[in-house]
C-alpha cells in the first residue's frame, strides 16, 4: 500500500513507524529539519513543504496512494490537505480534526470536505476516558456508527444476578442485544433460552447507556453506579467531551474549571454537571467540596505539571481511580510510576485509532473476537444489496451463514433489530458473524 | 451651556401621527352598528375626525432622516398608548350620556379598555347606547395584542424599527421573529388572533342559539373581542354570569388561550405542538391557575354561605380564578359576597399573569418563574460558592442580565402597587369616602395590573366611579404605566434619555 502521512509531529510520527515495516510511507512536513531528520529515524521518504499544495501532494504521489492521512496540528490544514489529495486521486482520506464542529459537519455529510474518515482527537481522548471509567470489568470496547453504538465483551462475575439467568431473563435493556456467548474459550450465537454461567463471557451490542447498565448487572463491585462522584479537572475541550460522555451515561459529573467565562460556557452546555469556579491546586476548596470523596478524579488541564500536581494531589487526599490526561507522551510512564492509576495522551489516542484504520478493511468498522472465532462487522447497506427490504428473520431462514444483528442505526438514530425489523437502504447494521461465515455476509451486503 | 435634544423625536411624533391616522378604521365599527339600530353616529364622527385631524399634524413634522432607535421606540410607544385612549375617550364625553361622559371618567374608560383593563366607571349599562358599549369591546380588542404589534403588521415599511417597537411594549429580550421580515412576523401573530376571535364568534352565536337567547349576533361578537383580548369589558351588567353556564364554559378556553404565548400557539398551529406542550412557562401557568382553583372550590365547597351546587362551584371557581389569572376581569358571579379565604385566593392570583407573548397583562408567569429559579439556584450557591449555575428555562439558559432585569421589574410592580394602594386610602380619606384596606389593595392591583375588577364597591358587578375623582386620574396614569411594562414611561422621565 502507498500511503502519504502529512504532517511529521508525533501523531504523524507514530503512524508512520507503525505503517513503515509493511506498507510504502512518504511523509510530508512544512519543516525542513523535521523532515531531514525524519529520514534517518524511519524508513520512509519525506519530503518537506506544505502538504496542502497540489505541487508537494504531486511529488509524494498522492495520486497514486491507497490512503492519505493528514495528521498535523492544525485543523483547517488537515481538511484542506484531503481535499487537494481528492483532486489528484481517490486514494482513502483520513484527517485529524480537534474541533467538534467539523466532526459534526462531517457526520452530517460523509465525505464531507474530500474526507473519507475523521478522527477526532479530543473526543476519542474523552471516549477513552469515559470507557476507562464506566466499563472497567469490560474486557473489550469498541464504538460502532459514530459512537451511538457500543460493543462490549464482559466476564460474567460469580456475584453477578446475571450468572444462572437465560438470555431472556438478563436482557433487561430496550436496545441491547446479546449478540455472543463464550464458554471455555468455545463460541455460541445465543437464543432467549442459552443459559449464562459464571465465568462465561458475554458480548453485547446496544446504545452506551444500555451497556452501562448491563456493566452494573453484569460487574456491580467494579462497575460505578450513578451516585458514584466523578470529578473532572480542568474544562478543557477534553474535560467538556467527557462531562458531556459521562451525562449520555446517566451520570452528573462535577467539573472544575477556574476561568469565568469558560465555566459560565460550560455550565450552559452541560445540564446534568455541576460546574464549579475555581482554581483545582487550591486543597482547602477540594476539601470543603469533599472531592477527597470522589470514587474518580479526571486531570484535564491544559498544563502537564498541573495535570501531574493534582493527580497526586488527589491520590494523596485518598481518591480511588485517577485518570490523568498527559499531553507530552515522554510523560505517560512517569504518571505511571508516580502511581496515577492510569495516564492517557491523545495523541497516542490519535494515531492507535488512525493506526487501527488503516489494518483493518477500508469499507468496514471491525472487531475481531477471541482469537477469531467471529468478528463483529459494520455495514453500511446500498440500495441494491441483499439484506435490504426483508424482513431479518427472512434472511436468517433463507442464509447458512451463522450470525446476528446486534444493531441498526438509521438517520443517526439506533433501530432495535428486531424479527420483523425491514432493512432499509443507508442503514448501518453492527452484526456479529461467525468467521466462517464473514465471505457470505459481505458477499450479501 | 445649551442642551440639545438627542431623540429623533420627530420619528417618534410620525409614526404616533400613522397610528392615530389609521384609528378610523376601527371606529367605523361602532358607527355602521349607530346606523344600524338607528343612534346618533356623532360620537364616533367627531372622534373619527379629531384622529384625522391629529394624525395629520403629526406627520407633517415627520422626518424621514431620522431613524426610529430605541429611544424614539420609548417616546412612541408611550405616546401612542396614550393619544389612542384620548382619542377612544372621545365617543364617550360626546355622547354625554351617565357617568361616563365627564372627561376624566371618559379617558378612565377609554384607558381602562385600551390597556384591557377592564374596570369601567359605567353605573347604569342600560342608559348607553349599543354603538357606545360596542366602542368600549373594540379598543379593547384594538389593545389585547398591542396596538404597535398591529402597526408594525400593517405598517411594513417601518422594518427594522417595527422590531424595536414590539421589543419596546413588550418589554422582552427579544422579539421571536418567526419569519426574516419583522412584518410578516407581525402578521401572523394577528392572523392568529383574528382567527381565535373569529372562532370565538362562532362558538358563543351557536351556543347562544342553542341555550341562550340573549347571547345573540352582537353580544357574541362584544364578548368574543374581549375574551381572546382577556379585556373583560361587557356590555352585560353581570358580566359573562349573564349568560347559560355552558356559555360560561366556553369563554373559560378562549380566556386561556389569549394568555398564551402566541409564538408557541403558532408552532402548535404548524405541526410542532411539542413546543408549546413542553414548554415550563406554560407548564407554570397552568399549574397555577389549577392550584388556584381548587383551593377556591374547596374553599366555596366548605362555605355554607354559598350555595351554587356541585357544577356551579367548580365553575365559578374555574371561571373567575382564569379570568383573574388571565387578567380578563369577566365575572360568572359576584365574588365580593365570597368568604375572604377565597377572595385573597382571587387576590393573590392578580400578581400571576399568563405568558409573555401574549395579550395577558400583570406580572407574567415567565417572570416569576425565572425569580423563582433562580433563588432556588442562589440557594445551591450559598452551600458550594463555587458552582457555576446558568438558569435554564425549557432547557435554555437565561441570561444573568435578563435574570437582573426581572428582579427589577418585580421590585418596581410591587412598590408601585404598593404606593398606588396607599394613594387610594389617603384620596379616599381626603374625600370622606370610605375605602377599606382589602378594597384599596384591590383597587390597585387590579388597575395597575390591568385585570379589571376588584372588590368591594370596585367589584365585578360595582363600579370605580365611587373612588375619588383624583384616584381616578392617578388610576389612568398607572394603567397606562402598567400596560405598556414601567420602563417606557419610568425612562420618559429621566434627563439622560433626552440629553446625553
Amino acid at each position: 500500500m502507498h500511503v502519504v502521512v502529512i504532517g511529521a509531529g508525533e501523531v504523524g510520527t507514530s503512524i508512520a513507524s507503525s505503517l513503515a515495516s509493511d506498507h510504502e510511507v512518504v511523509v510530508v512536513d512544512v519543516d525542513p529539519e523535521r523532515a531531514e531528520q525524519l529520514k534517518y529515524e524511519l524508513d520512509v521518504l519525506t519530503i518537506a513543504g506544505d502538504g496542502t499544495t497540489s505541487d508537494i501532494q504531486t511529488a509524494a504521489e498522492v495520486g497514486r496512494a491507497d490512503m492519505v492521512i493528514a495528521c498535523t496540528d492544525n485543523d483547517q490544514t488537515n481538511l484542506v490537505a484531503c481535499g487537494t489529495a481528492k483532486t489528484l486521486g481517490d486514494g482513502f482520506t483520513i484527517a485529524r480534526v480537534k474541533s467538534t464542529d467539523f466532526l459534526q459537519t462531517w457526520n452530517r455529510s460523509e465525505g464531507a470536505f474530500g474526507v473519507d474518515f475523521m478522527v477526532c482527537t479530543d473526543l476519542q481522548t474523552a471516549e477513552n476516558i469515559v470507557r476507562v471509567i464506566g466499563l472497567p470489568a469490560a474486557i473489550d470496547v469498541d464504538p460502532f456508527a459514530g459512537g451511538l453504538v457500543q460493543m462490549a465483551e464482559f466476564e460474567v462475575d460469580e456475584e453477578s444476578p446475571v450468572a444462572g439467568q437465560t438470555v431472556l431473563e438478563a436482557d433487561r435493556y430496550e436496545s441491547l442485544t446479546f449478540v455472543g456467548l463464550f464458554r471455555d474459550g468455545e463460541m455460541t450465537i445465543p437464543r432467549g433460552d442459552t443459559g449464562i454461567e459464571a465465568g462465561d463471557r458475554a458480548v453485547v451490542v446496544g446504545s452506551p447507556e444500555s451497556v452501562q447498565g448491563f456493566a452494573t448487572d453484569v460487574a456491580p463491585e467494579t462497575t460505578p453506579g450513578r451516585a458514584d462522584e466523578i470529578v473532572v479537572v480542568g474544562g478543557s475541550e477534553i474535560g467538556y467531551q467527557t462531562a458531556r460522555l459521562l451525562e449520555e451515561i446517566d451520570f452528573e459529573p462535577r467539573l472544575i474549571e477556574r476561568d469565568a467565562d469558560r465555566a459560565r460556557w460550560l455550565a450552559e452546555n452541560l445540564p446534568n454537571t455541576v460546574v464549579m469556579e475555581h482554581d483545582a491546586t487550591d486543597t482547602e476548596f477540594l476539601a470543603r467540596e469533599h472531592v477527597d470523596e470522589a470514587d474518580v478524579v479526571v486531570t484535564a488541564l491544559r498544563s502537564d505539571e498541573k495535570n501531574l500536581l493534582i493527580s497526586v494531589l488527589a491520590k494523596r487526599l485518598g481518591v480511588d481511580r485517577v485518570i490523568a490526561v498527559v499531553d507530552s507522551p515522554d510523560y505517560v510512564t512517569v504518571f505511571e510510576e508516580i502511581g496515577i492509576d492510569i495516564a492517557i495522551n491523545p495523541r497516542t489516542v490519535t494515531a492507535e485509532e488512525i493506526t487501527r484504520f488503516t489494518y483493518e478493511s477500508v469499507a468496514e468498522n471491525i472487531a475481531v473476537l477471541e482469537n477469531d472465532q467471529a468478528e463483529v462487522l459494520e455495514l453500511e447497506l446500498t440500495d441494491g444489496c441483499g439484506l435490504v427490504g426483508r424482513p431479518i428473520s427472512e434472511i436468517v431462514a433463507e442464509t447458512d451463514a451463522r450470525f446476528v444483528i446486534g444493531a441498526i442505526t438509521r438517520d443517526h438514530e439506533i433501530v432495535t433489530p428486531r424479527g420483523d425489523t425491514v432493512l432499509r437502504p443507508g442503514d448501518h447494521v453492527i452484526l456479529l458473524v461467525e468467521t466462517d461465515s464473514v465471505s457470505a455476509i459481505t458477499s450479501m451486503a | 451651556m445649551s442642551t440639545t435634544i438627542r431623540v429623533g423625536w420627530r420619528a417618534s411624533v410620525g409614526l404616533t401621527g400613522d397610528v392615530l391616522a389609521a384609528l378610523p378604521v376601527p371606529l367605523a365599527l361602532p358607527l355602521l352598528i349607530a346606523l344600524y339600530y338607528g343612534e346618533s353616529p356623532l360620537p364616533f364622527l367627531a372622534a373619527i375626525a379629531v384622529s384625522l385631524a391629529l394624525g395629520a399634524a403629526f406627520r407633517s413634522v415627520q422626518d424621514p432622516e431620522q431613524n426610529l432607535g430605541p429611544r424614539e421606540a420609548f417616546l412612541a410607544v408611550a405616546m401612542i398608548w396614550f393619544l389612542v385612549a384620548a382619542v377612544g375617550a372621545i365617543p364617550f364625553t360626546v355622547a354625554g350620556v351617565g357617568t361616563v361622559a365627564h372627561p376624566v371618567n371618559a379617558m378612565f374608560e377609554a384607558m381602562s379598555g385600551l390597556t384591557t383593563t377592564g374596570a369601567t366607571v359605567l353605573r347604569d349599562f342600560s342608559l348607553h347606547s349599543r354603538s357606545i358599549m360596542m366602542w368600549r369591546q373594540v379598543i379593547q380588542w384594538l389593545g389585547g395584542l398591542g396596538i404597535l404589534i398591529l402597526a408594525t403588521a400593517v405598517l411594513s415599511e417601518l422594518g427594522v424599527g417595527g422590531a424595536q417597537l414590539m421589543e419596546t411594549e413588550s418589554q422582552t429580550e427579544d422579539v421571536n421573529k418567526l419569519t426574516p421580515k419583522i412584518s410578516q412576523t407581525a402578521q401572523l401573530i394577528w392572523g392568529i388572533y383574528f382567527g381565535l376571535t373569529g372562532l370565538a364568534v362562532v362558538v358563543y352565536f351557536l351556543l347562544g342559539l342553542a341555550v341562550d337567547p340573549q347571547m345573540g349576533l352582537y353580544n357574541a361578537v362584544a364578548h368574543a373581542f374581549t375574551s381572546v383580548a382577556t379585556a373583560g369589558f361587557s356590555p352585560e351588567p353581570l358580566s359573562v354570569g349573564a349568560f347559560h353556564p355552558l356559555i360560561q364554559w366556553a369563554v373559560v378556553p378562549f380566556m386561556v388561550i389569549g394568555s398564551t404565548s402566541f409564538v408557541l400557539i403558532y408552532f402548535a398551529i404548524n405541526g410542532e405542538p411539542m413546543r408549546l406542550l413542553k414548554n415550563e412557562e406554560f407548564h407554570f401557568y397552568l399549574g397555577a391557575m389549577a392550584t388556584l382553583a381548587t383551593i377556591v372550590a374547596v374553599g366555596l365547597f366548605l362555605d355554607p354561605n354559598t350555595t351554587f351546587g356541585a357544577e356551579g362551584t367548580v365553575r365559578h371557581a374555574v371561571f373567575n380564578v382564569v379570568s383573574i389569572v388571565t387578567t380578563t376581569g369577566y365575572a360568572s358571579t359576584d365574588y365580593v359576597q365570597w368568604a375572604p379565604a377565597a377572595k385573597h385566593m382571587l387576590f393573590m392570583g392578580m400578581f400571576i399573569g399568563g405568558m409573555v407573548g401574549s395579550t395577558t397583562c400583570s406580572i407574567k408567569s415567565l417572570r416569576w418563574l425565572v425569580a423563582m429559579k433562580s433563588f432556588k439556584r442562589n440557594l445551591f450557591t450559598a452551600v458550594h460558592p463555587e458552582a457555576v449555575r446558568p438558569v435554564r428555562i425549557s432547557g435554555k439558559t437565561v441570561d444573568e442580565d435578563a435574570i437582573r432585569d426581572i428582579y427589577a421589574y418585580l421590585l418596581l410592580s410591587l412598590v408601585i402597587f404598593f404606593l398606588l394602594a396607599i394613594v387610594i386610602v389617603v384620596d379616599a380619606e381626603r374625600a370622606d369616602a370610605r375605602v377599606d384596606e382589602f378594597e384599596a389593595l384591590g383597587a390597585a392591583a387590579t388597575t395597575f395590573l390591568n385585570i379589571g375588577p376588584a372588590f368591594g364597591d370596585a367589584g365585578p358587578y360595582g363600579t370605580f366611579a365611587t373612588f375619588p375623582m383624583t384616584t381616578r386620574a392617578v388610576m389612568i396614569v398607572l394603567m397606562w404605566v402598567g400596560r405598556i411594562e414601567i420602563v417606557p414611561v419610568l425612562v420618559l422621565l429621566t434627563k439622560t434619555f433626552w440629553t446625553s
